[in-house]
């Protein structure tokens, strides 16, 4: 899995690209959906989700992806699992202080950051993570506030 | 309505502009060079341990750093170092880590502390549970270093918890944050310091500085982006005590960089603990003439007895008398 989280933030532009698209097209259907009952579908979004982006991005399902803020790497790989930067803890080498043989999740998150077009986002505040929100479709979410709110900002 | 009100160590009447009434916002505010150490926590339930340790420090400190579990090594709790240093008179910083608590505990801890007295919260993310003592311990980090500042700031200026309740009588605090200019991606790191004073760090304590070239990197890119001006900066230092002792921190403590120069030099020296107290008072007179440096930080872990001659020798308190803090001030002399 590692190999493909590697290509994630390797390619972190082009992912960065399909992720827009992806999310456009899902906030332009939200009304719709919502409107048809998609808020009944939480197991099977769930599923979907945790299949695709576990496969891409080693996602823990958190609930709350932040992945177009955090250079397409998901900080949740972080052993601290620190969503607003690196700890003081990177070694010289540029591995975890707490596991020797992983390279710091927020340095691949930086480089990935450095080859998007909004790569500029690393530097938000992300709030502390809700944790009852663990396991459940972050998507999903996304498209039901977006319906209930109408046309707010992403 | 309160009948009787306890009045501890270093408190003043807030000044206009100032958020806390303690002595090191005062003086970091007024200009002055600060000083802050760390006190090393005993494995004790005696608070005579706590005043013997900080008697060392005091004469030549403006606060004193109460540690939590720092290296995730258990000792005193952060919280009763600071109850028994402000009930002896003595500033305080008190250290939160957020490997060992969740936000619940941690609001209630930020109101019990400001309610003894304390003035000074430093914010910290806190070492993985696997370098310290009971590597088997339960890692919270419920919150990081970040959201933990956005959180105590909010309490403050807001008078809310996270959950925005409201705080009946909000914790008057000066709130610190930690910086490391010498662990990678270095470009990242002024940054991360900007998105922490951005959530509210208003003085900053940085990691052990062995390497005042990095140091100078560092310190240009926060002039460049202003920074030095939207916080305090106070830089770490410590003396070493042999070179086996530096190649140890260097390669079982988080976070330090330590250059084989260094190494060498005390390797090279007839009394190695001695040149290790001259390597400090060398590097915080350099430190201290960098512009944006408004102060340093002695972590002098097992020798805190060496903190009150190594700044002396530095001369960074130029006029300042030094004297322990509560004591009567020499006539003449320009204190705080």
């Amino acid at each position: 899995m590692r190999a493909l989280r590697r290509l994630a933030t390797r390619h972190a532009g082009p992912f960065e690209r399909l992720y827009l698209v992806c999310d456009r097209l899902a906030l332009a259907l939200a009304p719709l959906l919502v409107k048809a009952g998609l808020e009944r579908l939480e197991r099977p979004a769930a599923v979907l989700e945790s299949w695709t982006k576990g496969a891409l991005f080693d996602c823990n399902m958190c609930g709350r992806c932040v992945l177009a803020a955090t250079g397409m790497t998901c900080p949740m790989n972080c052993p601290k699992g620190l969503r607003n930067g690196p700890c003081g803890g990177v070694r010289a080498n540029g591995n975890c202080e707490i596991e020797a043989a992983l390279r710091c999740v927020w340095l691949e998150a930086w480089e990935g950051a450095g080859r998007m077009r909004h790569g500029g986002r690393i530097g938000e505040l992300q709030a502390p993570l809700d944790h009852r929100l663990k396991g459940s479709s972050a998507w999903l979410r996304r498209m039901v506030e977006r319906a209930r709110l109408g046309s707010a900002p992403p | 309505m309160s009948v009787h009100r306890i009045e501890f160590g270093d408190s003043y009447p807030p000044l206009p502009g100032h958020v806390s009434g303690g002595r090191l916002e005062r003086v970091l505010r007024s200009g002055r060079f600060a000083v802050t150490a760390e006190l090393n926590p005993p494995d004790s339930a005696d608070p005579e341990e706590i005043y013997q340790r900080a008697l060392v420090l005091s004469e030549v400190c403006d606060a004193i750093n109460a540690t939590d579990a720092s290296g995730a090594n258990c000792h005193m709790s952060s919280l009763g170092i600071c109850a028994l240093l402000k009930a002896a008179g003595y500033s305080a910083v008190m250290q939160i880590s957020c490997r060992d608590r969740n936000r619940i505990a941690i609001q209630g801890d930020v109101l019990g502390a400001a309610a003894l007295g304390v003035h000074n919260v430093l914010c910290l993310t806190g070492d993985g549970v696997e370098a310290g003592d009971q590597p088997g311990a339960k890692p919270v980090f419920d919150l990081d270093s970040i959201t933990l500042l956005d959180t105590i700031r909010a309490m403050r200026d807001e008078g809310r918890f996270l959950s925005g309740r409201v705080i009946e009588s909000p914790p008057r605090l000066f709130l610190g944050a930690a910086a490391n200019p010498f662990a990678p991606p270095f470009d990242w790191r002024p940054r991360r310091l900007a998105k922490k004073i951005a959530a509210g760090a208003q003085f900053v304590q940085t990691q052990y500085c062995f390497d005042v070239a990095r140091l100078r990197a560092f310190m240009s890119e926060i002039r460049d982006g202003g920074l030095h001006k939207a916080c305090f900066i106070l830089v770490g230092v410590g003396p070493l005590a042999s070179a086996r002792a530096a190649r140890w921190m260097r390669s079982n403590v988080p976070g330090v960089h330590i250059p084989d120069s260094v190494i060498q030099r005390l390797e090279g020296a007839a009394d190695q603990r001695q040149e290790g107290k001259r390597l400090c008072v060398e590097l915080i007179q350099e430190i201290s003439e960098i512009e944006g440096v408004r102060g340093v930080h002695v972590m002098a872990y097992r020798q805190e007895e060496l903190v009150n001659d190594i700044i002396r020798d530095s001369g960074v308190l130029k006029n300042r008398a030094p004297r322990a803090q509560g004591a009567e001030p020499t006539p003449g002399a320009e204190i705080i």
